[in-house]
């Protein structure tokens, strides 16, 4: 029973004055100096960190988007230089055939031309030998007929040996003339 | 708690509430006076330290310092509180930290002794938090709104509000400090007590006692002593934190927008 006295009289839960008071005045103190000296610089230091992170990861960002943007500039410069060489392979092939066929063209003008030109000159050889021939016909025509006048026409047979022999002569020139008109 | 010392061995006087009668030292001055004192300085004096440079990159006291502030900011009151946790983050901390420091004065040699094994400080810090919680309720609902948030809880019958309503407003506006305030100085006395007993018991098992089976087995309540000291440290932190993390819950729902 005493101790149950004596737990009363020093009961636990009653507080002791001076430390009330003492650890509010410590404890205000303690918060004020912390407030305004202290946890402003974590605040500081936690938004400069984030700050510095967030701008590291951005400019990051920024770069690898130039990155993708030059990657994508190279891309279709190259694609267009690919399609400007097949167009320049294109044209070339083109242009090849083109010579060509010109160079054909040409060719086959030119042969024309040449062959027209044997054909003209032939043509007027055979001319010239026929207008030579005609007059060569002519003089003959015109010695036979001498010939038929300046002997007696009277007589049948030395008219007709004439006529043959000048037949024979112009046989002579047949069998020579044509080798020269061909 | 004087129970425990029912049947003692003969001529052991078990702890009790006596032994945490401290003679003054000068004046009104008591041990625990000195601790509160010094507890504030050593607060101050190491989170000083800690910011004495600061550098993005931080040094190993300011590293420990941001994690002091950053558990308290990140896992208290960023969680507990909302989008306006900012505000109360430097209350919580410096709380958390002079809590902390009390609490382990239990263990730290030479000290030896929890400040808060004497409820004058937990009283106090507990009814702190209840006129802040308080005034902040207020000012952010009006005081029927804080009224209405801490005892009319919404989709309730008539008939329960009738005892819900009386047991909410006991249990959130009379019984929150008296709780807060009663778990901290409980345990710490409890520890305390706990730590007596097996030191001097096994002071008087090695000394006082006649018998040489109790000298022999001495050794054992010394080292319950150091177990339980371990086990002291780990209530003393968690202590502190459960006060500062109920303090921000309560911060929390007083800013709540519904029940």
């Amino acid at each position: 029973m005493d101790i149950v006295l004596a737990a009363e009289q020093l009961n636990p839960l009653v507080p002791h004055t001076v430390e009330i008071v003492v650890g509010l005045i410590a404890f205000g103190l303690l918060y004020w100096v912390l407030a305004k000296t202290v946890f402003p610089q974590f605040e500081k230091i936690y938004a400069e960190r984030t700050d510095k992170i967030e701008g590291g990861l951005k400019r990051a960002e920024e770069a690898q988007a130039e990155a993708q943007r030059i990657k994508q500039q190279y891309d279709d410069q190259l694609a267009g230089l690919r399609a400007e060489a097949a167009r320049i392979r294109d044209d070339a092939r083109a242009e090849g055939q083109q010579i060509k066929a010109e160079l054909r063209a040409d060719a086959e003008a030119e042969a024309a031309r040449i062959r027209a030109r044997a054909e003209e000159q032939i043509l007027a050889q055979r001319e010239a030998a026929v207008r030579s021939l005609r007059a060569e016909v002519g003089s003959l025509a015109t010695q036979l007929a001498e010939r038929i006048i300046g002997s007696e026409l009277s007589d049948p047979a030395r008219r007709s040996a004439t006529v043959d022999s000048f037949l024979q002569e112009l046989d002579g020139v047949d069998s020579r003339q044509p080798t020269g008109a061909n | 708690m004087t129970t425990m010392a029912t049947a003692p061995a003969p001529g052991f006087e078990a702890p009790g509430v006596e032994d945490f009668q401290l003679p003054p030292i000068f004046g009104p001055v008591t041990k625990p006076v000195l601790e509160l004192a010094l507890a504030a300085i050593i607060v101050v004096v190491l989170f000083r330290l800690a910011v004495r440079k600061p550098q993005l990159v931080p040094s190993k006291t300011q590293f420990l310092g941001e994690s002091f502030h950053g558990i308290v900011r990140n896992s208290i009151a960023k969680d507990m509180i909302g989008p306006e946790f900012l505000r109360y983050v430097p209350f919580l901390t410096a709380l958390f930290a002079f809590i902390l420091v009390n609490n382990l004065f239990g263990i730290i040699p030479f000290i030896q002794f929890p400040t808060f094994s004497h409820p004058g400080v937990p009283y106090a810090l507990a009814l702190l938090v209840w006129v802040i919680f308080t005034v902040v309720g207020i000012r952010h609902h009006g005081l029927g709104g804080y009224l209405r948030i801490s005892t009319w809880p919404p989709d309730v019958p008539w008939w329960v509000r009738i005892i819900l309503t009386p047991i909410e407003f006991i249990s959130n506006i009379i019984l929150r400090p008296v709780t807060l305030s009663l778990r901290l100085f409980g345990n710490m006395f409890a520890g305390h007590l706990l730590l007596l007993l097996f030191i001097l018991g096994g002071q008087y098992m090695l000394f006082t006692a006649d018998s040489i089976l109790l000298k022999i087995l001495s050794p054992f309540a010394f080292l319950m002593g150091i177990v339980f000291t371990f086990f002291e440290a780990f209530v003393q932190v968690v202590q502190a934190y459960i006060f500062v993390m109920l303090t921000a819950s309560y911060i929390g729902t007083v800013l709540a927008d519904d029940h």
